[in-house]
């Protein structure tokens, strides 16, 4: 069992997303993580799905999307070299004087910007893969984390190798 | 300029459409309307379920798409059990649904329900059309997904104003859509072929294990010349009974949990399992550990998805049954004819044969084998779901493809009656007969109404044991005979059907259910057999859940 990163076109029509996150919960796979937004191709959108599971299960889920009609195509680029984000949103406690300038060095280091100060929160904004983001909320813990938003990770293949359609 | 609901019913005729099933409603009045002297027959129902499984008995029967019609709401909602016995099927099947006007869409308006929402899971495909113009594009589309690939049902679900507005748009757009995310593999990968007869030959104990698939791709004629050029054994499920005729000496039944010894021991021992158009459901396996344990398994299957789904497969072979076998009948060279193996499989059959006590008694298989004795191989034979279906599956020996109509992965009980109303429409000249449970007839009795007012010749044959007897069969075998909730209080189906206007008979004694089943067949019109049969009948043998399927019980005489 380990974490799968499926890049998935589709038709960008109403109810599309619903198809596709039905059949996941349908045939009892768990999504992780979700991405969706319009892509380069117009009329398709891309929906960027990290969910667990065994080869044969991935196997059979990427079978079973590919079925869909307005899935135009599924691929696992878990294994091949890609680089992935992910962006986060992180309210913190940080009352002036306090832990304040502390927050400020961590999200520093982390390269994160701050996006919005008030009298009792630091708000900041970090990209990066899953793995930094988790880091870095969970360094502000210690602080407070008053909220949490993350958008769910993307990915793309490097080099000039592309997920595109082909069907 | 045409209105919505004029371009859907020029839509359908253009697809072919012969016979509407349906069942009138608020929102459909303007289809309705447009209906009433468009020239396309339609069958009134008594119940929307009854139309989506008289248009599935008419795709199974004909092999051409089976067209439904309800309303918003709750005749929506009763299409779905019937929807998603043809998704479970595979079986070509286009249902139209009415839709509250668009601008109430959401709203909770009066019979709305998100249908689509509902379907979603259950129909290979299906539309909300929002805009008159899309209709003719999305009813093309609609009958190109339902009938090509794997087959299966797509709905349509039609807003009111959709259906009153009105669009000169362009309503000859050809019937091959372009589907972007849709494109089925009809030929199989020339590797795998080459290595699935290099795998057949070099195999001793062949079996062919054919499914659905090979009546969907109408592909009985490939199998029997698979089959015969080599000599190799072949088992089919409940859905591909008729692909090869019953008395076909190389034919070996059912397999499963109510299959034939022989199969059940053929499957068990084989060394080459040679999957064609079939799924490998839990009803066929048993165990899967234990299904096929020595035997390369080739599996043909025209969705990829099955391939792998429940048994891990050594050869996969992804298209249309029918090319691939045309395929490897191309390739195959060979004189073997497993001799040792044919031999060895006709010994279990003479040693391991059907059976049912002879004690005088009315006996359901005696019922069976007399009907098949008096009917002709085109005749049609639709059964519901429970112990009749499994003993018409056993005792009924079908000659022919699409002779055979029943829910298989569903199971569905009532589907059998109004499923043989889509058959007899179908072929009005060939005789079609029900086999029902006192059970499974009582769901979609009200079907009596509809065959009396459109005199649809069908003969209803009732195995009236007064339980629900597959329910209670377990109960005696695994729940220590505590008989919980399965009998049923006796019903007389005679009064029942003359209360319709039908004729009928009770039938208690074996000596009467030749000259019965004679006088069913010699009435002009419907006809209610009530057969009295043995109470505690049970089918065997059967494979107990969970168990191999060489782990049968029953099945020997007493």
């Amino acid at each position: 069992m380990k974490a799968h990163t499926l890049s998935i076109l589709v038709e960008n029509r109403a109810g599309v997303l619903s198809r596709v996150t039905g059949l996941f919960s349908r045939r009892g796979f768990n999504i992780e993580s979700l991405a969706v937004g319009t892509c380069e191709e117009e009329g398709m959108s891309r929906v960027t799905i990290v969910c667990i599971g065994d080869d044969a299960q991935i196997e059979q889920v990427m079978k079973q999307l590919n079925k869909l009609v307005e899935v135009i195509k599924v691929s696992d680029i878990t294994e091949n070299y890609h680089v992935e984000r992910e962006l986060a949103l992180i309210k913190v406690a940080a009352d002036p004087g306090s832990s304040r300038a502390e927050v400020m060095q961590i999200a520093d280091i982390f390269r994160a910007n701050v996006i919005d100060v008030s009298s009792k929160t630091i708000t900041l904004e970090v990209t990066g893969p899953t793995q930094k983001i988790d880091a870095l909320s969970n360094l502000l813990a210690q602080y407070g984390v008053k909220e949490l938003i993350r958008t769910g990770k993307i990915a793309i293949l490097r080099g000039t190798k592309t997920v595109i359609s082909t069907k | 300029m045409k209105t919505g609901a004029k371009i859907l019913i020029e839509g359908l005729l253009k697809q072919g459409t012969k016979t509407l099933f349906g069942y009138p409603g608020g929102v459909v009045l303007p289809i309705y309307d447009e209906l009433f002297d468009s020239g396309l027959p339609h069958i009134l129902v008594r119940h929307e379920q009854a139309a989506a499984h008289a248009a599935d008995g008419y795709a199974r029967a004909s092999g051409n798409v089976g067209v439904c019609l309800a309303t918003s709401g709750p005749g929506a909602c009763n299409l779905v059990t019937g929807i998603a016995t043809a998704y479970m099927d595979s079986i070509p099947l286009v249902a139209i649904t009415g839709q509250v006007p668009t601008s109430l869409l959401g709203n909770d308006a009066f019979q709305e329900s998100d249908i689509t929402g509902i379907t979603l899971p259950i129909t290979k495909h299906n539309f909300l059309v929002k805009d008159v113009k899309d209709l003719p594009k999305v009813i093309t589309e609609a009958f190109f997904l339902a009938k090509t690939g794997r087959p299966g049902p797509v709905l349509i679900d039609l807003p009111k104003d959709v259906c009153t507005a009105e669009s000169d748009v362009e309503t000859d757009i050809g019937s091959e859509p372009v589907l972007r995310g849709y494109k089925p593999t009809y030929k199989g990968h020339t590797r795998q072929i080459e290595r699935a007869v290099s795998t057949i030959i070099s195999s001793e104990r062949p079996v062919i294990y054919a499914g659905g698939g090979v009546i969907a791709s109408n592909a009985s004629a490939e199998l029997i010349s698979l089959a015969e050029k080599l000599m190799i054994p072949v088992t089919t499920t409940l859905m591909a009974l008729g692909a090869i005729p019953g008395d076909h000496p190389l034919n070996l039944g059912m397999l499963g949990m109510h299959g034939t010894e022989y199969a059940n021991y053929a499957i068990t021992e084989c060394d080459c399992l040679i999957a064609i158009g079939a799924r490998f459901d839990d009803r066929v396996t048993g165990k899967v550990d234990a299904f096929a344990p020595h035997a390369s398994v080739i599996h043909i299957d025209i969705d990829p998805a099955e391939i792998g789904k429940n048994k891990k497969v050594d050869i996969p072979i992804v298209g249309d049954v029918k090319t691939v076998l045309t395929q490897i009948l191309d390739r195959l060279n060979s004189e073997k004819k497993y001799e040792n193996w044919n031999a060895r499989i006709r010994q279990w059959k003479e040693k391991h044969p059907l059976i049912y006590d002879n004690d005088g008694k009315l006996h359901p298989q005696f019922v069976i084998q007399t009907l098949n004795s008096l009917l002709s191989a085109d005749d049609i034979i639709v059964s519901e779901v429970g112990q009749n279906q499994m003993w018409t599956a056993q005792y009924y020996c079908f000659k022919k493809p699409r002779t055979w109509v029943t829910s298989g992965g569903l199971g569905t009980m009532g589907y059998g009656f109004p499923a043989s109303v889509g058959a007899q429409v179908a072929f009005p000249g060939r005789r079609v007969f029900d086999i029902a449970g006192d059970g499974s007839i009582q769901m979609n009795i009200q079907e009596l109404g509809t065959v009396s007012q459109y005199n649809i010749p069908v003969k209803i044959a009732i195995l009236n044991n007064r339980f629900l007897g597959m329910v209670r069969q377990w109960q005696e075998l695994f729940y220590n005979r505590r008989y919980s909730y399965t009998e049923l209080p006796p019903v007389d189906f005679v009064k029942v059907a003359n209360a319709y206007g039908i004729e009928g008979i009770r039938v208690d004694d074996p000596s009467c259910v030749k000259q019965a089943i004679k006088d069913s067949i010699a009435h002009e019109g419907p006809f209610v057999l009530d057969f009295r049969i043995e109470r505690e009948e049970n089918v065997f043998p059967m494979v107990p859940a969970g168990a191999a399927i060489n782990e049968m019980i029953g099945g020997r005489p007493k």
